[in-house]
């Protein structure tokens, strides 16, 4: 690809941590998962107007065993949770979770008694985007945040529970 | 055949006391029928040469709490022949042990299944005869009835609550 050239046959030094980081943001795999009109913005996020291949994630993976970033993109009713969990804990680790649009986020304007008020009562989610449905940029946005928490994380230290590192 | 007419041969075939009230309502005819009698007028409506209701279109509740008696029962008809629609009603009272009590009308029209265990599961009115009176879409452990008008729109952690994660165990059995 050409990148030899710019490499000039020198020795560059990076740490790992930062290393594993940058290699896991700049390439990950999200699940093609949706559970109501959320994932119309999630495919019109993927396809070539807003182009999410410009950061790495242009293939949304059918099985979750090929996936780290879970997008639950819509409601999620009561009865969908055993399958989410499953879903979820198919996925391989390090794995994520965004919380796509307000129903994922709080149940959103469903109040009622079909409806889980917020998939973090579920599973651990990394990020929150709010908005009904949330624009493609959001979700991007979304996605960056990720990105940033991703390189924050202490990969090495720990690979299993990652904590973040401390603000410096 | 005109709505008025339909109501004309019920009352022909069956007498008077059939018909507890007919309401009319932009040109469509609302009848209430004694919830004993639904069987008999249901196979007349469908085995009737003019009348021939042979689709099922729809069948549901509705909660008048706290107006006695409690529930109604709706029946939408339509006759693919005739091309006419019809709907009847029945009134049921909430009994002692909490819940209405009805004729099923799958002997008649097998469609009527899943609308009963729907109507069934969401206002408590039990279908007597029933072929199938499993829960239809709600999580079977719950033993609530949630368009009642007194059931708290929420619901409860206790009587609604989030499904544990092994609540499906057929999604834990190895695919064919």
């Amino acid at each position: 690809m050409g990148i030899e050239r710019h490499l000039n046959d020198t020795v560059h030094v990076t740490n790992l941590e930062w290393f594993v980081n940058w290699a896991r943001k700049s390439s990950m795999w999200p699940l093609g998962f949706g559970l109501a009109c959320c994932a119309l913005e999630m495919i019109a996020t993927a396809v070539s107007r807003y182009d999410i291949s410009r950061f790495g994630m242009e293939v949304f993976r059918p099985s979750p065993r090929q996936a780290d970033l879970m997008i639950v993109a819509g409601t999620a009713s009561k009865k969908m949770i055993p399958a989410i969990r499953r879903i979820y804990e198919q996925m391989a680790e390090p794995r994520w979770v965004i919380a796509m649009g307000a129903c994922a986020c709080t149940g959103g304007i469903y109040k009622n008694y079909a409806v889980v008020q917020g998939i973090d009562r579920h599973l651990p989610v990394d990020v929150y985007i709010p908005g009904c449905p949330p624009r493609p940029e959001a979700l991007l946005d979304g996605i960056f945040q990720l990105h940033a928490k991703v390189m924050k994380e202490q990969s090495i230290k720990d690979p299993r529970s990652f904590p973040l590192k401390a603000a410096t | 055949m005109d709505q008025e007419t339909i109501k004309e041969k019920l009352v022909s075939k069956f007498g008077d006391e059939v018909v507890q009230s007919a309401v009319a309502f932009r040109d469509q005819v609302a009848v209430t029928v004694p919830k004993d009698r639904i069987l008999d007028v249901c196979r007349f409506l469908k085995e009737d040469p003019e009348l021939l209701f042979d689709f099922l279109s729809f069948v549901g509740g509705v909660d008048w709490y706290p107006k006695e008696p409690r529930f109604e029962v709706v029946y939408q008809l339509y006759s693919l022949k005739h091309t006419h629609r019809f709907r009847i009603k029945a009134n049921v009272e909430m009994a002692e042990d909490g819940l209405g009590h009805i004729d099923s009308v799958v002997p008649i029209w097998p469609t009527a299944n899943w609308h009963e265990r729907e109507t069934s599961e969401m206002f408590g009115i039990t279908f007597l005869n029933h072929p199938d009176p499993r829960k239809l879409l709600l999580p079977d452990p719950w033993n609530v009835y949630p368009l009642r008008k007194d059931f708290p729109l929420e619901g409860t952690e206790e009587d609604t609550p989030d499904l544990p994660r092994t609540a499906h165990a057929a999604l834990d059995q190895p695919s064919e």
